[in-house]
């Protein structure tokens, strides 16, 4: 997370030493709690462990559904580094998330528009509605020095009973038997080009460009970069930290928003109760692990939508024994190398650059 | 009068898991240790002692224990305590000994226990599981139970109440009546100054973060073994985040955190009495339910607007202590 800038490849290599060790380590913990879970039956803990890989990687078109599970991680992943490069912990990615695809599905069955319009103005929607979602945390903070941890994590509840009663009352579809909203249009649809992947990669890909010129080439990102790694500093040089406190939660909220447009546009086309909002909490790792940089922040969806399509296949496999939770513990793991390196430096006893060791200060107390 | 009292005695019964977490929340933050992973313990020590007190039930039974029911929940309150405090010693030494981001390690423990409760219900406590011994019964104080009002009111609970409302005193008392509740504070507070007197700052840090992972435990005990008497997934429901509202709101003390807790009880029981309230008038009935099991957690976001700002948090939490 330092900036360095000379000597690009032997800083990367070094760079890439955590991540990859955090997740070997993260992986091979699996392996006991599998087998324990399996009665140490061997032949089992093959099957599922293969399970997970298949599920990731081997099975036809699996790739490509890694990548559709990735996409929306991709989006929230970069609302959380947006926010951690800035000084905000956002855990409200989830609420975020679902208020931008709220929004968008309404958009997408409600407004009737010419094509390409149509999912342009959705996905704006989706971003409006999670940008307001997030700025009410930010106000929060810079009104009433209100935590935004807490804050984001109330609202994530919020969005959750809004959705819940938006779906079972106003957006409620009439005709069909399982409680949702109507389908989006076809001139709303995001299409697909390669099995179920559909062009929100490619969104997702600007998105990801978008956040890195915004962060290091702009004014505005020097400012907001500014005030989350020395608010004193930003105070003397007269940035208005309240202002640029509530824009980096609300851009932070507007990317989580865009990818509930996204994922309702080009995968779910309809928006059930109790729609997933599980890509709100997995970002934090996926941001944590790719350190906060757009490319890495890609990788890492990436790496954690393999895991979540791996678990799926692997809870099948193991005949339902072992739960896909179990993925959670992967994931924590990952988390725990990567915010603390000297732990992984304790296991391993390998010497890491000072500047490794100094873990930075990804976010501050309450004050 | 009938109703009103019964309405007061839900808000203190549901605002028990919320101070017991607050008070898990203020002993380590008064040492410097800044806790987010509650909610993880809470949900941790939830499902341990539902375990135990499954898997135990049955064998306590053949062996012939008299009320095999209540020793297999006490054996179970027990292990729900351990697992909180295992929790809190994670925590502790993630974050004094490898001096990661404490809110990171604190997130680290939410995922943690989302994963590991998931993982051991899927496997354990669902289809195949054993009977589960249900809930501790209410035990009403001799005496003391018949006053009017009150008696119904404070001394008819669950052991898990009386617990709580025993803890508010007492750790009341330790934090700022004994040497070692001097301890705690002078190391959240100014830890150096504390070093430099002789107190050890790692070892008061790693107690108080261990004791308060414990009593998050037990406040998810209260989850399991006295208010549903079974597991599901992800039940402390954000619990765990209110706690931290209502230590922030109490100002860091146990007995602010007491009173802020019982608003977020009034809050739930309002909720939870909601469908009745809506039967008994129609303008009521109106009101979506949605926005009653809303209550709760709007309450915690106007609370911290409206008095968190002004709260001062102990000087050095968050800071890992280098020497």
């Amino acid at each position: 997370m330092a900036d360095v800038k000379q000597k690009p490849f032997i800083t990367i290599g070094r760079q890439l030493i955590t991540p990859l060790l955090a997740i070997a380590t993260a992986m091979l913990i699996t392996v006991p709690i599998i087998g324990f879970t399996l009665n140490w039956d061997w032949a089992k803990v093959a099957v599922t462990y293969g399970g997970l890989l298949d599920g990731a990687l081997f099975k036809q078109y699996a790739f490509a559904n890694t990548l559709v599970s990735a996409i929306p991680l991709m989006f929230t992943g970069l609302a959380l580094a947006l926010g951690f490069r800035t000084g905000v912990f956002n855990i409200g990615a989830s609420g975020q998330f679902l208020m931008g695809a709220t929004c968008a599905v309404f958009v997408g069955y409600a407004i009737p528009l010419p094509p390409l319009i149509h999912p342009l103005v959705a996905l704006i929607a989706g971003a409006i509605g999670g940008g307001l979602w997030g700025a009410i945390p930010g106000f929060l903070k810079a009104r009433f020095g209100s935590h935004e941890v807490i804050n984001t994590i109330m609202l994530n509840y919020l969005a959750f009973f809004l959705q819940d009663w938006l779906v079972k009352n106003p957006m409620k579809d009439p005709s069909p038997t399982i409680v949702r909203t109507p389908e989006i249009l076809a001139t709303a649809i995001i299409p697909r080009f390669y099995d179920r992947l559909h062009w929100g990669l490619a969104i997702a890909l600007m998105a990801a460009y978008g956040v890195g010129w915004l962060l290091s080439k702009t004014t505005f990102g020097f400012e907001l970069r500014t005030v989350g790694s020395s608010p004193e500093a930003a105070r003397y040089a007269g940035m208005k930290i309240g202002r640029l406190t509530v824009l980096s939660l609300t851009l932070s909220g507007a990317l989580a928003g865009l990818g509930g447009a996204v994922q309702i546009l080009g995968v779910d086309r309809a928006m059930p109760v109790l729609y997933s909002s599980d890509y709100g909490f997995d970002a934090i790792p996926v941001a944590l692990l790719g350190q906060n940089q757009p490319i890495g922040v890609l990788l890492a969806a990436v790496l954690f939508g393999a895991l979540r399509n791996g678990s799926d296949v692997m809870q099948l496999r193991s005949g339902g024994a072992v739960s896909k939770e179990v993925i959670f513990i992967v994931q924590a793991v990952i988390l725990l190398f990567v915010a603390a390196p000297a732990i992984v430096r304790w296991i391993y006893r390998l010497k890491l650059p000072k500047s490794q060791l100094e873990t930075a200060p990804l976010t501050r107390g309450w004050g | 009068m009938e109703e009103i009292t019964g309405f007061l005695k839900l808000a203190l019964i549901t605002a028990t898991p919320i101070a017991l977490g607050a008070y898990a929340g203020i002993l380590s933050e008064r040492a410097g240790v800044v806790n987010i992973a509650i909610e993880g313990m809470m949900l941790t020590g939830a499902l341990v002692a539902q375990l135990t007190a499954m898997y135990l039930y049955a064998p306590l039974q053949a062996a012939g224990i008299p009320a095999a029911e209540i020793a297999s929940l006490c054996l179970g309150v027990i292990a729900g305590i351990l697992a909180g405090a295992l929790l809190g010693g994670l925590h502790s030494i993630t974050s004094i000994r490898f001096k990661a981001d404490q809110i990171i390690s604190g997130t680290v423990i939410n995922l943690l226990a989302w994963g590991m409760t998931g993982w051991i219900y899927q496997r354990w406590m669902t289809a195949t599981a054993p009977t589960a011994p249900g809930t501790f019964p209410r035990i009403p104080i001799p005496g003391l139970r018949q006053i009017p009002v009150l008696g119904d009111l404070l001394f008819n609970h669950q052991p898990i109440v009386y617990t709580m409302l025993l803890l508010t005193g007492v750790i009341h008392y330790v934090l700022f009546y004994t040497p070692w509740g001097l301890h705690v504070r002078s190391v959240g507070e100014h830890p150096r100054a504390a070093d430099t007197v002789g107190i050890n700052v790692e070892r008061v840090r790693y107690i108080s973060t261990i004791v308060g992972g414990a009593i998050a435990g037990l406040a998810g005990v209260w989850l399991t073994l006295e208010q549903v008497g079974s597991f599901t997934l992800r039940m402390s429901a954000g619990r765990g985040f209110i706690a931290l509202a209502a230590m922030i709101f109490g100002r860091w003390t146990p007995l602010g955190a007491f009173g802020t807790s019982l608003l977020f009880g009034l809050g739930t029981a309002l909720q939870i009495r909601a469908a009745s309230l809506a039967s008994a008038s129609a303008g009521l009935a109106m009101i979506p339910t949605q926005l009653y099991q809303a209550i709760p957690y709007l309450l915690t976001i106007i609370v911290l607007a409206g008095f968190g700002g002004k709260a001062t948090p102990p000087a050095a939490s968050g800071q890992p202590y280098e020497k």
